[in-house]
């Protein structure tokens, strides 16, 4: 049983780092904009593709 | 073309219809200001060598493909190196080099892709970022963290009816909860220990009092049952109150990023203006714009301060500061008044005043401004006031009988009490009752500003209206045809006429008579515009006149009177008159009917001449006060006037003219077709087309005090329960630790379901 004394030190431990990691988000301003990023994901696959068709229309032109 | 050339082709492919509006016309030295240093300065947040920082407000903003192409700037631009949209905000931040683009390009940039940044004279202002909403979120955290752990380290306790076989393992987890619930105690209760210090201190006790004291004395009694080792204490409970409270409170306050309620004229002055010295242009900030300099106004800008005309047409459009709807014609040498646009080509004029001291500007110099409103105390605290005190006879009740029964038991029964009978749940259904009603509210386009405009909605006696753009619709007007019936053809020209003219009645009648099946337009010979009077114009096989009655030279002038008349003459034959008439909001009518059977006093003040008198009269009855050409300064004395006969009044209405009544009604609700556009500053703002709800919204309104009327008596139920255990002295932590989340959850639910019930019922 008094494995308990030490479970419940790293249980507190842990659950107490994700909580002073959830401040510094709240902090660093993670939440403040809970819609952009949802569409800005969708975009994200594109620039390989694009940069190298730059690149061919810079030389045509 | 422009996303062509840069591979933004894709662009097209994301939204199926992303409504581009490349709106390539602009004078390219609109924006000549941004390259003072100052002003830049003052729009900058950060500023390097290589490296600058900015970010612009951008109403236009309207979908997923405006965020593509806003962070695809960087392919467009060269210098460019980050852009990053806030779509909620309608905001955009832009990295870039100015040693390669300058800030001015870059706004040229924006304003030719259909994003025009609104700079205002408010963005010179210094920001002040605010950390309010941080600071809940993370109170917030701390507090659901601290409360989890306490309730998860409780259930042996509650399991084992006090009984642990384990040597000092009941101790540990009473020392460990004692130490999760002192962040709770300092860091998540401060703001309700403040709140009620505060009403203390002006000597009114409200809501926050009482539960201050309850958690005051949970808290204290369970610390002494700890740390005398007889007892678990009530910290669950304790911390578990103080976490459904937090939710609340931040439930309650719904911000709507977009939109801003609080703007002042500053919002909408330009930041920068061209002045002319010594026969050269140059662009200054307004804010150092002097008494004597000459300023040049172009078309459609606007004038930043009092001024007299010297040179050029000055076609003045008021309706932003008087709600007159037609550009007025001024003379040289006549004054021109802040606020104004002008309309058509350049004008020359001296300052006479400076921006701060102009006429329009005066207003916020009026007291309203400087003080905050001073909002009347919710109902729920009076209330509080009657449940102290039956809550201290209680207590004082059960202490005498325990006094004469068993002295020993006359302080746990107190505290067990006090304890229970918190009026948490009465916080709880009030604050949870007026955030899902923000919620409702805001789906439904009526945009308050915080949770106490839903109370001071319900108390309206008195509607007061703006005619102009608040029940008249500026975009639509009603235009009808009187006299000798045009052909198809006549029509066709009257239109090209008029689609060569700026003048709101030209544009007005142009988009009236535009169908599809014109063919080509005929071409145009010869055209000729007096401002303000009106245009000739000669195109294949006609000669058009059009205008007012003095400049077509119709003999016939019985309407002459009304500005709002354009005559017509074809091939030097009088064919009629277009009656250009305001366009009143569709279901107006209805809504005026249903407000006034509900014995809403109605009540109109128009900026504009009494053109419409007959029209309003048929929709507000005979009864209703109307009065027209009335200054800002006497809107804001009306609505003073009619508060000092202890009447409860909303003002309805939009543009700047109305901002100091806004301020002064109890209710001020800004009409704006756009909401993330302006409006001046006001406790809600509401979309145009919603106007027709009004009746819907105030009888919702009205019906939220009884919904939290109904969980207030639920509550009082469980208070009931809980002080019965109480004042027999039989208050277990188990009882408490079910009584507490029982009672808040259930009252949350409860509040949830009737809200959105009742908003169903009423049509929202």
């Amino acid at each position: 049983m008094s494995a308990l004394f030490i479970l419940i030190g790293i249980s507190l431990f842990v659950a107490g780092s994700f909580l002073a990691a959830f401040i510094w988000s709240v902090g660093n301003g993670q939440f403040d904009d809970d819609y952009t990023p949802s569409i800005r994901m969708l975009f994200e696959n594109q620039p390989k593709e694009s940069t190298t068709e730059k690149k061919t229309n810079q030389n045509k032109s | 073309m422009l996303l062509n050339e840069n591979d933004l082709c894709t662009y097209y492919n994301i939204d199926q219809s992303p409504g581009i509006k490349a709106k390539g016309k602009f004078v390219s030295s609109r924006f000549a200001y941004l390259e003072d240093e100052s002003i830049i300065d003052q729009l900058v947040q950060f500023r390097s060598e290589g490296q600058m920082n900015v970010t612009f407000s951008l109403p236009q903003m309207h979908c997923s493909s405006c965020i593509f192409l806003l962070e695809n700037l960087h392919r467009i631009e060269e210098g460019v190196t980050r852009s990053q949209a806030h779509f909620e905000r309608k905001e955009v931040f832009i990295s870039f080099d100015p040693t390669i683009i300058s800030l001015r390009k870059i706004v040229e940039l924006l304003a030719f892709i259909g994003y025009e940044p609104a700079i205002s004279l408010n963005d010179a202002a210094p920001k002040k970022k605010s950390t309010y909403n941080h600071q809940k979120i993370a109170e917030l955290g701390v507090a659901g963290f601290c409360f989890s752990n306490i309730m998860m380290l409780s259930f042996p306790e509650y399991f084992s009816g006090g009984e642990i076989e384990q040597q000092g393992l009941k101790e540990t987890f009473s020392w460990i909860i004692l130490g999760l619930s002192l962040p709770v105690l300092i860091f998540g209760a401060k703001s309700i220990f403040v709140a009620a210090w505060k009403g203390l201190r002006q000597g009114i006790i409200n809501i926050d009092a009482p539960i201050a004291l309850a958690i005051v004395i949970t808290f204290g009694r369970s610390y002494y049952e700890i740390i005398s080792g007889n007892g678990a204490g009530y910290l669950d409970s304790g911390t578990g109150i103080i976490f459904f409270m937090l939710i609340g409170r931040w439930f309650q306050h719904k911000t709507y990023d977009a939109i801003s309620f609080d703007r002042q004229y500053k919002s909408y002055f330009p930041l920068g203006v061209t002045v002319l010295k010594d026969f050269k242009e140059e662009n200054i900030p307004v804010t150092r714009l002097q008494k004597g300099e000459i300023i040049i106004i172009r078309n459609e800008e606007m004038i930043p301060a009092d001024a007299v005309l010297l040179q050029g047409t000055a076609n003045i459009d008021y309706s932003f500061v008087s709600g007159e709807n037609i550009p007025v014609n001024k003379k040289n040498g006549e004054l021109l008044f802040a606020g104004g646009k002008q309309k058509g080509g350049a004008i020359q004029l001296r300052v006479v005043k400076e921006p701060s001291q102009s006429y329009i500007t005066q207003l916020w110099n009026n007291d309203v401004f400087g003080k905050s409103k001073n909002k009347e105390q919710s109902f729920i605290h009076p209330w509080s006031r009657y449940f102290t005190a039956v809550l201290f006879s209680i207590a004082i009740g059960g202490a005498i009988y325990w006094w004469i029964n068993d002295p020993a038991k006359i302080l746990p029964v107190v505290t067990a009490v006090l304890i229970v009978a918190c009026p948490c749940s009465l916080l709880l259904s009030a604050t949870f009752t007026f955030g899902n009603m923000l919620r409702i509210f805001g789906k439904n386009k009526l945009y308050l500003k915080n949770a106490s405009v839903i109370e001071s909605i319900a108390k309206v006696q008195h509607i007061v209206f703006d005619k102009t753009g608040t029940i008249t619709d500026t975009g639509n007007a009603l235009v009808q045809f009187k006299g000798t019936s045009l052909s198809s053809a006549e029509e066709e020209w009257v239109c090209t006429a008029a689609m060569q003219s700026s003048h709101t009645l030209s544009s007005s009648l142009a988009s009236h008579l535009r169908t599809d099946h014109f063919k080509q337009a005929p071409e145009m010979l010869y055209f000729s515009e007096t401002a303000g009077k009106g245009l000739v114009a000669e195109m294949e096989g006609a000669r058009v006149q059009l205008g007012g009655a003095s400049f077509v030279d119709v003999a016939n002038q019985e309407h002459a009177q009304t500005s709002s008349c354009v005559f017509v003459k074809i091939n030097d034959t009088y064919k009629g008159f277009y009656e250009i008439g305001n366009h009143y909001r569709p279901g107006f009518k209805e809504l005026s009917t249903k407000l006034q059977l509900n014995k809403f006093r109605l009540h109109v003040l128009s900026g504009d001449n009494d053109a419409e008198k007959n029209n309003l009269t048929q929709i507000f009855g005979p009864r209703a006060p109307l009065f027209f050409n009335i200054t800002p300064q006497q809107k804001l004395a009306y609505i003073k006037e009619l508060q000092q006969k202890h009447q409860n009044v909303m003002m309805v209405g939009d543009g700047l003219n109305d901002a100091g009544a806004l301020m002064q009604a109890d209710t001020g609700i800004a009409v704006s077709d756009d909401a993330a556009r302006f409006s001046p500053a006001c406790d809600a703002i509401m979309d145009g087309a919603v106007l027709n709800k009004l009746a819907s919204f105030i009888d919702y309104a009205k019906a939220g005090k009884n919904i939290v009327m109904i969980c207030f008596i639920l509550s009082i139920m469980y208070n009931v329960v809980g002080v019965s255990f109480a004042v027999q002295g039989k208050l277990a932590p188990i009882v408490a630790a079910i009584l507490m989340p029982a009672s808040s959850i259930s009252i949350v639910l409860l509040v949830t379901l009737l809200t959105s019930w009742v908003a169903k019922r009423k049509g929202l």
